[in-house]
């Protein structure tokens, strides 16, 4: 055929080729850098969600006003995983597959697991959103973690309830364990049998109960019955409700009561338990007491919460989407810092660098998790009625630990914790 | 008394609050699926739209939830009747409800879910009431009052509906419906609009079963698929079609489970209602108070 056309169409079919080529290589440059993820858009796990996603919206919408990322548009691929984890690896199939995404962000809990083999096969670099230890068992280099457990998740999910505990004076002796049988829970109550093991402390009472329980009196009068001097509980939103309700209406008083309690970080819940909560020892994430100040975060929360009411989530977003805008804001730096996509470029760059956010300054170990953990131990305090308002203002969650940023000390026992609040 | 005792006496207390709770739940399956053979398996999700409709109403104008829950009933049973009327006529009439049916309801569940998130988002909604906090405690037994209040208005609703059913004729009707329509006929009663007025009440006691939910705990839209195992197993315990024994049902199961948190731990709770859920069906197939 070459002789039949001769040298001028050999030449003029590789100018062709050479022409599209050029051309497919503008197109690439001008595509946006797509991030896919699977999340909660329905489903029990859906307040988490949406949160998630507003957050990643806020921070697409900010880069992109500034130009993009090396100069392409960023576009966030996100599907709705129904909270189902059955649907997830399907997802992360089709973002890799069909998609042909750049960058994965998780799917905002550990239902990521599941997918992780396909991200493992694929050689791609996953941000994780929020999860709890599930590099542990696929030791994954290009996996990294945004949520503040540290290398140990159970025992920085547990250790400032316990450490407080155990510098009351008298010194408590027992401690009761309760969660929900759910994968979240059971991780904090193994954590919180490590803790009571270190420390020392006899456990006399340790059950899980179903996550559809409605009547939670026969679990904590059973509880009750122990008379332990500290009550850890492991809950979720609508069981930590019915659980300090119901330790109220049996006048349950412990030493120190609280734990692990998903719930309280949300708005309505705190709105809605309003003084119920006072003497209440929980965790947080990100909380506006005078110790903790990061750079953005109050703008970023302010960009949130002005959209909140609208979208339907969380009205504070100190939980959930002040980090996934973090973790967004580690792959950006990542991108721009190795000058595009490339997966191992962009892990090494993560592995050896420590990133400035909004929820400050992360540095990731080899697991993929914050080298040092940051999970605060918080106890209410000071809570009257009802206002959602006053959870904005310093000194209603007083945080007992981490000590580099403890705003307070523990107030002990539960009931004083609560008269004190009253005062 | 020893402490056991104590232990005991308050867990059967508590078992029955919540099984009142759980009656309320499971009257509305009981009528569809017990008297009218509609497997309305979108119940759960009408009970979570009377929740939310206690919600705005008391958020927004302070008013009593189980007053809500009380007027919403009317709303409720017109929604009722018009879901029956679209049922009838897109799959009974053609006789295609066995499946078809059972997908109609499917889907009603999934678009309450889905038009619930998008009103109401999908953060977790809670009421306000003076009854919300206080407990009378006599020696070891608690008796929370938004567990009280809930558990004697389910009463007074079963109450209600048991006369309604068998002093009524319109009542009596309902009952006979699923057993013969044709000598229903030959009564003078039409059957599709008996039929239509049952499936009205069914989804009325939704209204009251959402209001006593959100006052025990917080609610988000999808939260009602947790339920349908349990209401379904009470139902069929009870006795298909049998109010006293949906009650009766309703109490076992709360009770079993108490006891069962009590002294053995929670987690084993639904094993033991559904184990006893097993044995009545080995026994006595049609459920403790249903028709062999």
């Amino acid at each position: 055929m070459f002789r039949l056309m001769g040298l001028r169409g050999v030449t003029m079919a590789l100018s062709t080729m050479i022409a599209a080529c050029t051309f497919t290589g503008a197109a690439r440059a001008a595509d946006p850098i797509k991030i896919g993820f699977g999340i909660q858009l329905t489903g029990p796990l859906a307040g988490n969600g949406k949160a998630a996603l507003l957050g990643a919206q806020i921070w697409a919408d900010e880069v992109n006003k500034a130009g993009g990322l090396l100069g392409r548009q960023v576009e966030l691929v996100p599907y709705d995983d129904q909270s189902n984890p059955g649907l997830v690896p399907g997802i992360y199939s089709k973002l890799l597959d069909v998609d042909k995404v750049d960058l994965l962000l998780s799917n905002n809990t550990n239902q990521t697991a599941p997918a992780m083999p396909t991200i493992i096969q694929h050689k791609r670099l996953i941000m994780g959103m929020f999860a709890l230890a599930i590099n542990e068992q696929f030791k994954y280099p290009g996996y990294f973690q945004i949520q503040p457990y540290g290398p140990n998740g159970k025992d920085s999910l547990t250790r400032g309830f316990f450490e407080n505990a155990i510098a009351m004076d008298p010194k408590p002796t027992t401690v009761a364990l309760v969660g929900a049988d759910a994968e979240f829970s059971k991780n904090a109550l193994e954590g919180a049998r490590m803790q009571a093991k270190r420390l020392g402390l006899t456990v006399v009472y340790d059950k899980v109960y179903p996550p559809t329980t409605v009547n939670f009196t026969p679990v904590l009068k059973a509880l009750q019955a122990t008379s332990p001097d500290l009550v850890f509980v492991a809950s979720y939103p609508s069981d930590t409700v019915g659980i300090i309700r119901t330790a109220h209406e049996i006048n349950l008083e412990p030493k120190v009561f609280g734990g692990a309690m998903v719930g309280t970080q949300y708005a309505a819940i705190k709105q809605q338990l309003g003084e119920a909560l006072n003497g209440i020892v929980s965790f947080e994430q990100y909380i506006p007491e005078p110790t903790v100040k990061f750079p953005g975060i109050e703008d970023m929360l302010k960009k949130y919460q002005a959209k909140a009411a609208e979208v339907g989530v969380d009205a504070l977003g100190y939980y959930v989407p002040a980090f996934v805008y973090s973790a967004l804001q580690v792959l950006g730096e990542a991108v721009t810092k190795t000058g595009g996509v490339d997966q191992q470029k962009l892990i090494n760059y993560i592995h050896g660098n420590t990133f400035q956010t909004v929820v400050g300054d992360i540095t990731f170990g080899p697991d993929g998790e914050w080298v040092e953990p940051r999970m605060f131990a918080v106890q209410f305090r000071n809570i009257k009625g009802n206002d959602i308002q006053q959870f904005t203002q310093a000194g209603k969650e007083v945080i007992i630990f981490p000590p580099k940023y403890k705003s307070g000390d523990l107030v002990y026992p539960f009931a004083n914790a609560q008269k004190a609040a009253q005062n | 008394m020893g402490q056991v005792a104590g232990l005991l006496l308050d867990a059967i207390v508590s078992g029955i609050l919540v099984g009142g709770f759980y009656a309320a739940m499971a009257v509305g399956i009981s009528i569809a699926f017990g008297m009218l053979g509609i497997s309305n398996i979108a119940h759960p999700a009408l009970i979570l739209l009377g929740s939310f409709i206690a919600y705005v109403l008391n958020s927004q104008f302070g008013m009593d939830p189980i007053l809500v829950g009380v007027l919403a009933t009317i709303p409720f049973y017109f929604l009722g009747t018009l879901l029956y009327t679209a049922y009838e006529f897109a799959f009974e009439r053609r006789g295609t409800q066995l499946i078809r049916g059972l997908a109609f309801f499917f889907g009603l569940l999934f678009i309450t879910e889905v038009g619930l998130q998008l009103i109401f988002g999908v953060d977790y909604r809670l009421v306000e009431a003076p009854y919300i906090g206080p407990s009378y405690n006599f020696g070891p037994v608690s008796l929370p009052v938004r567990m009280l209040i809930p558990f004697l208005a389910s009463v007074l609703l079963l109450i209600g509906l048991q006369i309604f059913f068998v002093r009524t004729f319109t009542g009596r009707a309902i009952m006979a419906v699923a057993q013969d329509k044709f000598a229903l006929q030959l009564m003078g009663a039409a059957p599709v609009r008996i039929k239509r007025i049952a499936f009205g009440l069914s989804t009325a006691t939704a209204s009251l079963a959402g209001a006593f939910l959100i006052i025990l705990q917080p609610v988000e839209p999808s939260m009602g698929r947790d339920y349908i195992g349990r209401i379904f197993a009470i139902c069929v315990l009870g006795g298909i079609g049998s109010l006293p024994g949906t009650f009766i049902a309703a109490v076992i199961v709360g009770v079993a489970e108490s006891i069962t948190a009590t002294f053995y731990g929670p987690s084993w709770s639904p094993a033991i209602a559904f184990g006893f859920l097993l044995i009545a069906l080995v026994v006595r197939p049609a459920g403790l108070f249903g028709r062999a």
